[in-house]
């Protein structure tokens, strides 16, 4: 097992190094740095000063290892647009767009596990044909729409809850919550619910195969034929082995949901990472760009490593290898 | 003592034609009314997209169709709509059933033309990578499996930014084009590459492709031929439940403002421009671009599920 | 009889709907089974064997059906109950042990979850108790060292002993009949005979009947007393091992045992039955077998399947024994 993790971290790395070698590419060959710095006053020999104290004559590959280096050190350089650290614009946006990424996943768990279950269980029942439909809505719908007709909906029409921002936060130094007040909860409630929805549906569907496919095994006919209660093996055979690829393909949803959040967020004008992201990529904001792109591959990395992991605590097939015996 | 025929073997061959009428495929089309109604419904749009100069009451691009005295029109059956403008206007005046067959078919279009590059791009990588093996194939698919940890839109804005920023701003209408088809047919090239590099190794290992070898015939060529056939299939599957894809990557790419170039609207630039509007009460200009985006990904999603539980064996 | 009958099997019929029509995979298939008897079902695949059985305990898997016919166990009809009552039938009454002894354990949870738990179904005890009577159960199985095994996962052990535990748990109820649905098959020659010789001993011990499938006559030669020879869907032949395998008086029987090479005597070659078993699709009119009997006539084709009928030591199913039969009762 340790040479899996290894192994796995191992590749882990190499991602790792891809993305920031594309990150640097892109920081310091597309556009020119300099020219997005300063004013159109600036003369010649001021630029190349600067170029020559931003190090940006220097060996590509030296450059390269100062971006690894800085980028290790959280200094990713400064922001075209805003003319400040990009590091600290992340910071400031990070709680906001992870609050919202993560109460999505879980209610998106809470709720699509149970439906996804009931409509393995009860093919034919009604409900199960609802639930399908209402998934086919998630899958089949653009996330910005869903958000636009929530909205209209709760916003425009009934004026229950608002349509953008985050509401009053509460700064608990470095970072911000939402969760301590409420016109924070009701700021919260339709992006959670827009970003959560097509999770839901995803994670429905899934458990809903699963559980299907599970229920055709030999093992659970073998159970049958032993005389076991159908809701042992229901919930204590076939939901336990359907489980269990759920748990991590949802990991790897995780990922994506930090990623669609850029939707939501400018929907709802969420100030969030993904928002900062967006703007940056309508205004060539380079840095801003590979800076996201490098936390975001990190995230990711992380994510699968994790999934991975989980999924060897949970599968004793992989836990432990095969003993002699005949 | 002579073999009598055993009574189960069948006579004869049947010709394409009847085996295709007779097939499960359109047994399975004919019982399920969703997907009749979802091809339909898809016909209609693409019978839109193409015909849209023709059919669309205006020109809502040309500008000398368009006067700011119609603009902000509600739609017929409300008070102050205008029978000329079926479903309203909107700020400047543009008729709003006249944009969104023109917007439908820009999305459509950009949406088949993201498909047929992925596709093309995936199934001849696949190809490679099954036929060549060795390193080719490690690289191609350690590029396929960093790719598919990233969700498809996060890879398509940053193409589009790239692009951006290499060209310096977003140059004409044919270069938005391009780099939109490009990013977005980048995100999905992997299944078909997967897909297709299974069907490859499968083949490359019957006795046939050494025979050519021997011979003298290029394997590869023959490969191909007997590859392509039996991947047909599933290519298909996934071309269709691309193309929804596609069009709600499109679409979404659009509403962010940075998708098709905003002199040609497709339906997600719409939605954009009628989203500010929202609040002041003029819905239409952002409901109905909405409505028939919902509807068309509806019904090519549903045409791709179908399609893909017509074609699998497992559950016939 | 001179036994009361265990099981009674009368007439089964099992189908299919398909868009194509409906199917009849178990066509009027009858016999009976004495307390502690081991009847063996052969023939090839698609027969109905597996059917026969999966319909004897009600795991038919739909669309599949019992359309007709009757199951009676210990005098009580059976094939009609559902829920809760056939729930506690099965492994308290029935147990059926499968082909593959890997798909058919949980790979989640270890031998000793999997085994506590169908003891403590249908014998309520504490957890403790439970356990050792698993520990029990595998030590007359012949598990070796079992207080190790038992908390191992099944993708740990190898496939004999993955059987025994099989075996083990449909034991572990105290069924009054097993069905064993080609327990061997998935298994090494050499262990095949060890797993057959363990059913053979456990089901004497205990008194429990079994209805062994397999398309595999040595097993069958082997281990049963009583063998039905299935071909599409009915019972073509019925009797002792021995008489059927010496005996064999329906032609497809003769074939087969025909076909088996016996050791000590030379032989040109093989006897084989030319053509193949129909599909369910395009069962032949008359005796599903005659285009391939030698011994066919105008009845074979023109009368509906023959039922089975008093031939020499065994019961056959076969028109060349219906002039004894009718001169048989004619003479009273």
């Amino acid at each position: 097992m340790l040479a899996f993790i290894l192994r796995r971290l191992g590749q882990a790395a190499i991602v790792m190094m891809a993305v920031a070698l594309l990150a640097f590419v892109m920081f310091r060959f597309v556009g020119d740095p300099v020219n997005q710095m300063v004013g159109i006053e600036t003369s010649l020999e001021e630029r190349e000063a600067l170029r020559e104290r931003l190090g940006l004559n220097d060996p590509p590959v030296e450059q390269f290892l100062r971006f690894v280096w800085n980028a290790a050190n959280f200094n990713f350089g400064i922001s075209y647009q805003f003319k400040a650290p990009v590091s600290e614009l992340l910071a400031s946006r990070l709680p906001a767009t992870l609050e919202l990424s993560i109460i999505s996943a879980l209610l998106a768990l809470v709720v699509g596990v149970p439906m996804g279950v009931y409509a393995g269980l009860r093919r034919d029942a009604w409900l199960s044909r609802i639930f399908l439909t209402v998934s086919l809505m998630g899958v089949a719908l653009p996330t910005f729409l869903i958000g636009i007709l929530l909205i209209y909906v709760f916003s425009v029409l009934l004026g229950w809850l608002p349509s953008f921002g985050r509401g009053q936060t509460v700064d608990l130094g470095f970072w911000t919550t939402g969760l301590l007040t409420i016109s924070g909860w009701k700021s919260l409630i339709l992006p959670v619910t827009t970003l959560a929805l097509f999770q839901l549906t995803l994670i429905m569907r899934l458990v809903r195969a699963e559980m299907m496919e599970v229920l055709r095994t030999d093992f659970i006919k073998f159970a049958r034929a032993r005389g076991l209660q159908t809701r042992a093996i229901n919930f204590g055979h076939a939901l336990k082995n359907a489980l269990v690829p759920v748990i991590t393909i949802t990991g790897l949803q995780l990922g994506s949901v930090i990623a669609f959040a850029i939707i939501t967020e400018t929907v709802f004008q969420w100030p969030g990472m993904g928002l900062l992201f967006l703007q940056a990529v309508q205004n060539v904001d380079i840095p801003i760009m590979s800076a996201y792109l490098l936390l975001i591959a990190f995230l990711f990395v992380a994510i699968n490593l994790a999934v991975d992991l989980l999924y060897f605590a949970v599968d004793p097939r992989l836990r432990i290898t095969r003993a002699a015996g005949h | 003592m002579t073999d009598t025929v055993p009574p189960n073997v069948p006579t004869g061959t049947k010709s394409w034609w009847q085996r295709a009428a007779e097939s499960d495929v359109l047994y399975s089309f004919r019982r399920s009314w969703l997907a009749q109604v979802s091809a339909v419904v898809t016909f209609v749009f693409v019978f839109m997209a193409v015909f849209a100069p023709w059919i669309a009451p205006f020109d809502p691009y040309d500008l000398s169709q368009v006067s700011l005295l119609d603009s902000l029109l509600p739609p017929v059956w409300a008070e102050g709509g205008d029978p000329r403008f079926l479903l309203g206007t909107d700020d400047q005046g543009r008729d709003i059933l006249s944009t969104i067959m023109y917007g439908a078919r820009i999305s459509i279009f950009v949406g088949l033309a993201s498909v047929l590059f992925a596709g093309i791009l995936g199934v001849s990588l696949g190809l490679l990578s099954g036929y060549l093996g060795g390193a080719v194939d490690a690289v191609i698919m350690r590029l396929a499996d960093i790719q598919l940890t990233f969700p498809a839109i996060l890879i398509a804005l940053l193409i589009d930014g790239i692009a951006t920023a290499v060209i310096g701003g977003k140059g004409d209408a044919f270069t938005a084009y391009a780099v939109l088809t490009l990013s977005i047919g980048l995100s999905f090239w992997v299944q078909y590459a997967r897909t297709v590099r299974g069907s490859t190794l499968v083949e490359k290992n019957k006795e046939y492709v050494q025979a050519a070898r021997i011979i003298g015939r290029h394997p590869l060529s023959i490969m191909i031929r007997h590859v392509l056939p039996n991947v047909m299939g599933p290519v298909l599957v996934i071309a269709t439940i691309n193309l929804a894809l596609a069009i709600i990557l499109e679409a979404t790419l659009s509403f962010l403002g940075v998708g098709v170039p905003v002199t040609e609207p497709s339906l997600g630039t719409l939605i954009r421009i009628g989203y500010d509007f929202l609040f002041s009460g003029e819905w239409w200009i952002t409901f109905f671009p909405g409505l028939a985006l919902a509807i068309l990904a509806l019904a090519v999603n549903l045409l791709g599920d179908w399609l893909r539980d017509a074609l699998n064996p497992k559950l016939r | 009889m001179a036994k009361p009958s265990l099981l009674s099997v009368q007439d089964l019929v099992v189908q299919f709907p398909t868009r194509r029509g409906t199917l009849t995979a178990v066509d009027r298939v009858s016999f009976e089974l004495a307390e502690g008897e081991i009847l063996g079902v052969v023939g090839e695949s698609g027969a109905g064997k597996s059917l026969t059985g999966s319909a004897i305990i009600g795991l038919l898997e739909p669309p599949g059906r019992i359309a007709e016919g009757a199951v009676y166990l210990e005098g009580q009809r059976i094939d009609q109950l559902r829920g809760e009552a056939l729930r506690r039938l099965r492994g308290a009454k029935i147990g059926m042990i499968f082909q593959d002894p890997l798909t058919s354990l949980n790979p989640l949870l270890t031998i000793g979850q999997q085994l506590t738990e169908t003891i403590r179904t249908h014998r309520p005890m504490s957890q403790s108790k439970a356990r050792e009577r698993a520990l029990e159960l595998l030590y007359e199985v012949g598990i070796p060292a079992p207080e190790r095994r038992i908390d191992h996962y099944p993708h740990q052990l190898s496939g004999g002993m993955r059987q025994r535990i099989v075996i083990s748990l449909a034991l572990a109820a105290e069924p009054r009949l097993v069905i064993a649905d080609e327990p061997t098959t998935a298994l090494d020659v050499s262990i095949q005979a060890q797993i057959t010789a363990l059913l053979q001993r456990l089901c004497r011990e205990h008194g429990t009947a079994v209805i062994l499938i397999t398309h595999d006559m040595g097993v069958i030669a082997e281990t049963a007393e009583r063998v039905a020879v299935m071909y599409a869907g009915r019972v073509v032949e019925i009797g002792p091992v021995h008489d059927v395998v010496k005996q064999a008086q329906h032609p497809y029987t003769k074939g087969l045992m025909g076909a088996i090479p016996k050791v000590g005597e030379a032989m040109d070659r093989l006897t084989q039955i030319r053509g193949s078993m129909p599909r369910l699709t395009a069962i032949p009119p008359g005796c599903a077998f005659n285009p391939r009997c030698d011994q066919a006539f105008a009845r074979c084709r023109e009368r509906p399947r023959p039922n089975l009928m008093p031939a020499g030591p065994n019961r056959a199913a076969c028109w060349l024994y219906a002039e004894e039969h009718e001169e048989a009762a004619a003479d009273g």
